[in-house]
């Protein structure tokens, strides 16, 4: 599993090299081949993760270190995904070098010896993982959007043509992929959510039992409802779209890492 | 045209122009050819003995001349008498801003031109099309040969691989291309776009065409005299508005090109906060051509409004204009390197180059050969291989005994290149 994940941090990173000589040099074969790079990265992942689990018979979710790897496996696949349907390159500057950095943190985590825990054979957990995982990446990527949309807009606003203003793509464009993400995220973290109370009547015996995890979750995803709500009613578009994915996104990361580091809950044993 | 008795002599690249920068528009206005001219000018310029081929190029901003001849004094002397006839002004009006250019220069100042190096605004495009039409006209009227042909052909080339390998067209050096490369970066297509033309002005209505050519949809314009919106409204196929209109207006239209005499703001900040709620913040982007301006610039810092006046638009351009110049230096590094390859060629359009690397390839093929034999009859003795040797020598001098006499000689009448070309041609000797 070490080396599999060696190899694919291995692809992760030449993508990621060759979407910043992209950045600078404008050339498009560059961002074709970081692309395939990522794309090459991406499946060597997943065939690693599909192995441990059907070598194991346990879904690799149980701790950080696994955690993380799926995070970063994540972030590749939506980005894959969403440039068919946005011609978004630039995105790929931000998504290979996190997908890189994500594996490489999760690479130096010691790894616990999963203990058999019987709940990761559990269809119902699995999918919760694995919805909401696919759900965050959205939004990581709706931050990535965000950040991008507030340098352009900067840009513009100041009329200080230069570095970005040249190689970053219109506000339209970045707006609308930042938009998609937002969509896909919410919607794919309503159904994780769903699944997941589902599978803890069937444990627990209740669905919602107050766990810091879960209240966090359960912030970030009002938060994202208000952003969704106030552009559908209100027009809340550009520059305040793209703060809200940012903050957005924090509160996501918080519920990540903040709640499993500093408060404690059921999900705390899964990962540290 | 054919100079029998210079027949040994090399033909020579020739030009001679001037430009905007040595001439003052005035006198470029007098020396211009229009297409009919140039026609007529190749047949009474070109019949001059001295004149060997010729093409006659003039655009705007410059006029040039460009010949081969052996005699290239004469030939000078031809295009000057020429010109003063035929546009019936002195030689001392114009000798000034006269430049005069040959060999390596002339193919330089070619390359360097039509890769709109040398044109006022670097970059621009219209010149390589320029130039292919007054070389069309030259081959049409049968005054080009051998050398310009390959010259020109080489021109495009490098031209094209300027355009394509550099920045130097890149990005906007107009007020209106500006305003469209801007409204781009917002929208990211400006088709579907719907457009408010405020007042009237060449360059707003300039702005308004570009942005038309790039598929906005509906146009709108209002003018304080409503006559004046209407006649404009019907050339732009849009409709008019009245000014009072304007406030309305602001929630459906998305680009607004203001262009008045109004010496105060028309439209202002609350006029735009009102209407961006109605408009649901979609983007709204104003183009200021006015001075003084038009629009309030406090609406820039409303969210999703953008404002661009005169001034940012111009420094806008200033940037670009500096970008180009920096793309230049490595067009110029593209010319230089094909002019050292135009020159190779050419210089091997002379008789002796040619013959010694006909002579060379002769024996290349014929050592290789006779290596070939001499190991399939290993048990010939030394000696017989020195005869056999001295035989292949002499088929070779043999050989080139007539192509030698014919390309030194007064063998080729007319134009010798032609002959030096398919010779090379021929025998493959340029690779």
């Amino acid at each position: 599993m070490e080396s599999i994940n060696l190899i694919v941090i291995l692809f992760y990173l030449t993508s990621t090299a060759f979407y910043a000589a992209y950045f600078i040099k404008q050339k498009d074969f560059l961002h074709h081949i970081g692309y395939y790079l990522l794309f090459t990265g991406f499946f060597i992942h997943i065939f690693g993760i599909g192995t441990q689990y059907t070598r194991t018979g346990i879904f690799p979710a149980g701790n950080l270190k696994e955690n993380l790897s799926i995070a970063g496996g994540a972030v590749a696949g939506v980005f894959l995904l969403l440039k068919y349907k946005f011609n978004l390159k630039i995105l790929g500057t931000y998504t290979a070098p996190l997908s890189a950095i994500v594996m490489i943190i999760s690479f130096f985590l010691p790894g616990y010896p999963s203990e058999p825990n019987i709940v990761f054979k559990n269809f119902w957990l699995i999918t919760h993982v694995s919805i909401i995982f696919i759900g965050e990446a959205s939004f990581a990527l709706a931050c990535g959007a965000g950040m991008l949309y507030l340098a352009q807009e900067h840009a513009i606003k100041t009329k200080n043509h230069g570095y970005f203003y040249k190689r970053l793509p219109s506000l339209d464009l970045i707006d609308s992929t930042g938009y998609a993400c937002i969509v896909v995220g919410f919607t794919l973290l309503t159904i994780g959510l769903i699944i997941g109370s589902i599978y803890a009547k069937s444990v627990w015996g209740r669905f919602w039992s107050w766990d810091p995890k879960e209240v966090w979750s359960m912030i970030s995803w009002l938060l994202y409802a208000a952003l969704l709500h106030q552009r559908l009613t209100m027009g809340w578009r550009g520059r305040r779209a793209a703060i809200m994915s940012i903050v957005g996104f924090a509160a996501l990361m918080f519920t990540f890492f903040g709640v499993n580091f500093l408060l404690t809950g059921h999900h705390g044993e899964f990962t540290k | 045209m054919v100079n029998l008795q210079n027949n040994n002599k090399m033909l020579e690249i020739v030009l001679l122009g001037l430009n905007h920068t040595t001439a003052p528009v005035e006198l470029r206005e007098c020396l211009a050819f229009s297409n009919q001219e140039a026609i007529e000018s190749l047949g009474l310029l070109g019949k001059d003995p001295a004149v060997n081929e010729l093409l006659i190029f003039s655009t705007c901003n410059r006029v040039e001349i460009l010949m081969t001849s052996t005699d290239i004094t004469a030939a000078i002397q031809a295009a000057k008498t020429h010109i003063s006839k035929f546009k019936n002004i002195e030689l001392r009006e114009y000798e000034q801003a006269l430049y005069v250019l040959q060999g390596e220069d002339a193919i330089k100042h070619v390359f360097r031109v039509a890769s709109s190096l040398d044109s006022m605004i670097i970059g621009e495009p219209q010149i390589l099309g320029q130039i292919k039409e007054a070389y069309r006209i030259a081959t049409e009227n049968k005054t080009s040969g051998v050398i310009l042909n390959r010259l020109l052909h080489r021109t495009f080339f490098v031209a094209k691989k300027v355009r394509t390998e550099t920045g130097i067209g890149g990005s906007a050096v107009s007020i209106s291309y500006a305003a469209v490369e801007l409204g781009k970066k917002i929208f990211g297509s400006l088709e579907g776009k719907k457009v408010l033309l405020i007042g009237a002005g060449e360059m707003a209505e300039l702005a308004v065409e570009h942005i038309i050519q790039n598929r906005a949809s509906e146009i709108y314009v209002a003018n304080r005299t409503f006559r004046r919106a209407v006649e404009l409204s019907d050339r732009f196929q849009g409709k008019a508005l009245r000014f009072e209109e304007i406030p309305d207006s602001l929630k459906l239209v998305d680009i607004i090109i203001s262009s008045t005499g109004s010496p105060d703001f028309i439209i202002s900040r609350e006029m735009v906060k009102e209407s961006m709620k109605l408009r649901k913040n979609r983007p709204i982007f104003f183009i200021d051509i006015a001075v003084p301006r038009d629009i309030d610039p406090a609406i820039n810092r409303i969210s999703n409004a953008y404002v661009y006046d005169i001034d940012d638009l111009k420094s806008v351009i200033d940037e670009n204009l500096e970008e180009r110049k920096k793309e230049a230096v490595k067009g110029e590094r593209i010319v230089d390197e094909a002019v050292i390859k135009f020159m190779e060629w050419y210089k091997n359009l002379e008789v002796v180059p040619t013959i010694v690397s006909m002579k060379n390839k002769l024996d290349v093929i014929v050592s290789a050969e006779i290596e070939k034999t001499q190991s399939a009859l290993k048990h010939l003795p030394e000696s017989d291989l020195k005869v056999i040797t001295r035989m292949t020598d002499s088929i070779i001098k043999r050989f080139m005994h007539d192509p030698t006499l014919f390309l030194k000689g007064n063998g080729c009448h007319g134009d010798k290149a032609i002959y030096l070309d398919a010779t090379r041609k021929l025998f493959k000797l340029d690779e």
